[in-house]
């Protein structure tokens, strides 16, 4: 292809559209990722006490345990949203536009 | 003193240095290993094991024609596959052993450690992995070189490529070098040596093709493995953890204590900057990347993250069941520890073999020999990954691209590739010798700190910022190797603890920091940024006029190279 061509499908709406919503959307999920990790890093450097509290009274298991596992957990959980969405939403984008542009 | 030496000293003095994010850790990587009998079981499976590889070697060998086949495996990978492999390119026995070793030893500091693991996969779905497939053809520098100049990209990417892997397969052959003297009473020399020829045979004959169905199988056996400890574990509490952890905390010599954070973490700053080595360096791993280009399109490479995501993060998962079962099963028998004293450093062969113990107690001779096969696959599969990236750095970015200028017949620039694997093989065996005392968990950090400083920000400022030029991304490029390499030798551990100097300077309070990310990642996108700026290059001007077609393409996959499924 052309690099005309490229020029005008990078100025088509559609794919403007396309590049916007999936931007912000990879982009607010990757800063989500690495808050919540760095906030679980943040807790163990200055809140260790915190993740050592009994989970219920007498317990031996800890409020860190859950915390910890739930960050591995997340992390596959928004991985899923994420590929979810791209699979079903932005791959129809895609398609909407390349039909768009070799009709 | 020669240079050789001078620079061997130098790199054992280095590595001499714990991680000292978690220095048990270390310890029970670089613990001292000694020879164990002859296990009988375990080398049956492992030669089983060999057995199969080599068929599926010979196999793919006869299938692989084209360079599609020999790099990327044809692309007719499946997401799933993928998925899988990577996973098995991920999951290092250093992560098996080690991570469990480190519950075993400190309890929760474990999953600390492996939570760091994880976070860096997301991070490669959102920002890297469809345009990567969109972009590239067998290896990430095709991506970064996409518009920009090919010689200098392609050599800047190499660099980071060659380093990356000589930090990480240097860490692994010597980790393969204990463990196999360990768990099968071979010399250290011998095992290095069957390591090496493996993964030369594995690579250099079966290309991505043998080496993808060599991570499938030993991530199956490994997730298998894992699943099997856990749940005798779990049967023997009833399936109630918190009987797991009373137990646990009842036996261990810190009780309670286990239940919450140690002293893995010692200052937020330096934690922080681990963090962002892990995160973004995980996404930045030359043999990971590579692994995008073996499936269909963009769809299949989201699928291979989520994939991976979920059997890596399964599998931490279980190296926490597996440590605590460990402490709480073998804690309370003496005939596990050195002169029966309870100790986690006297266990027999170290904390490193907590999970391999913990296989003798709940299953016998029978599993502790398949796991101890698992063990040594599990490197085999590693090193041969590794080992695929940094022959097809040298075939593809090197050869066909700088030096025969795109010239250079399909069939000769796999040649180069095969005898490069042998080369860099043969290399590997000779430094997993010379750097036997090394520790290992040290200098998998200095590869995830290089990945995070030069791979990532090269690829992804390439990939996302229009105004990045040629020149930028090679000055930021190797700011950021610098800074990475300098940050260490200036680090605490290194500076301070090794070579005996006073702290250079404090910022803040704070020392320097044991892993350099935090300021050499900020060097390699600030020295991109400004020097790109400063690029009034006529062919500058090109190179960010072109980036409308790069971009339309890493996005909607408009153009891009299709999978050649046979």
């Amino acid at each position: 292809m052309q690099e005309s061509a490229y020029h005008s499908i990078a100025e088509n709406p559609k794919f403007k559209e396309l590049v916007r919503s999936r931007t912000i959307f990879a982009w607010t999920l990757s800063i989500l990722m690495l808050a919540v990790y760095q906030a679980f890093i943040l807790l163990v450097a200055y809140k260790p006490g915190f993740l050592a509290t009994p989970l219920w009274a007498g317990s031996v298991a800890t409020i860190g345990i859950p915390i910890g596992l739930g960050v591995i957990v997340f992390a596959f959980i928004v991985t899923g949203i994420y590929v979810g969405r791209a699979n079903t939403r932005y791959d129809d984008m895609t398609r909407e536009l390349v039909q768009e542009i070799t009709k | 003193m020669s240079i050789g030496k001078g620079i061997a000293s130098i790199a054992l003095g280095l590595a001499a240095a714990a991680f000292s994010i978690s220095p048990s850790f270390a310890d029970a990587i670089s613990g001292a290993a000694e020879k164990q009998g002859l296990n009988i079981e375990a080398i049956v499976m492992f030669g089983v094991f060999v057995g199969l590889t080599l068929v599926i070697t010979y196999v793919a060998a006869k299938r692989t024609k084209s360079a599609s086949d020999f790099y990327a495996a044809g692309g007719g990978i499946t997401g799933l596959q993928n998925g899988l492999a990577m996973a098995g390119d991920y999951m290092s026995a250093a992560s098996f052993l080690g991570i469990s070793g480190l519950v075993f030893a400190t309890g929760y500091d474990g999953l600390i450690y492996s939570v760091g693991w994880l976070v860096g996969w997301p991070i490669i779905l959102f920002l890297i992995a469809e345009r990567l497939r969109n972009l590239g053809k067998f290896t990430f520098a095709d991506v970064a070189s996409f518009r920009l100049d090919q010689t200098w990209i392609r050599i800047l990417s190499a660099i980071g490529t060659f380093a990356v892997v000589a930090f990480y397969l240097i860490a692994q052959m010597v980790g393969a070098g204990k463990l196999i003297q360990l768990l099968f009473g071979l010399e250290y020399l011998h095992a290095v040596v069957i390591v090496g020829t493996l993964m030369i045979i594995y690579v250099a004959f079966g290309g991505m093709k043998a080496t993808t169905w060599v991570q499938i199988i030993k991530a199956c056996l490994l997730l298998f493995g894992a699943t099997l400890i856990a749940t005798l574990v779990l049967i023997k509490f009833h399936f109630n953890p918190e009987a797991l952890f009373t137990e646990a905390t009842k036996v261990h010599p810190k009780g309670v204590s286990i239940m919450g954070p140690g002293n893995l973490v010692k200052d937020p700053i330096s934690a922080i900057s681990l963090g962002l080595a892990l995160m973004f360096g995980t996404a930045g791993l030359p043999h990971i990347l590579m692994r995008f280009f073996t499936v269909a399109d963009a769809k299949q490479a989201r699928r291979s993250v989520f994939f991976a995501t979920g059997f890596i993060g399964y599998f931490y998962i279980l190296t926490f069941i597996i440590g605590f079962g460990a402490i709480a099963l073998l804690m309370n028998d003496p005939s596990f520890f050195k002169d029966g004293k309870i100790v986690a450093t006297g266990l027999l062969g170290g904390t490193n073999m907590a999970a391999i113990n913990l296989a003798k107690a709940t299953g016998g001779s029978l599993l502790y020999g398949f796991i101890s096969a698992v063990a040594f696959a599990t490197i085999l599969a590693v090193v041969a990954g590794l080992t695929l990236s940094a022959a097809s750095a040298v075939s593809h970015d090197l050869y066909a691209s700088v030096i025969a200028r795109g010239r250079a017949s399909e069939k000769s620039e796999v040649n180069i590739s095969r005898i490069s694997a042998i080369a860099i093989g043969i290399l590997a065996i000779y430094l997993g010798y010379m750097f036997e005392k090394i520790n290992v968990a040290y200098m998998v950090g200095l590869a995830f700190a290089v990945a995070a400083s030069v791979n990532f920000p090269v690829l992804v400022m390439s990939m996302f910022w229009r105004g990045t030029t040629t020149f930028g991304a090679f000055v930021g490029g190797m700011l950021g190797l610098l800074s990475s390499a300098v940050g260490v030798v200036v680090s605490n551990e290194v500076w301070v603890k090794t070579l005996g100097n006073k702290e250079p300077f404090t910022l803040f309070g704070y020392g320097m920091l044991d892993n350099p990310a935090l300021y050499s990642m900020a060097a390699a996108f600030i020295g991109i940024w400004l020097f790109s700026m400063l690029d009034r290059s006529a062919s500058a001007n090109k190179e960010r006029d072109s980036f409308d077609a790069q971009f339309v393409r890493s996005e909607t996959g408009i153009g891009a190279s299709t999978a050649h499924v046979h």
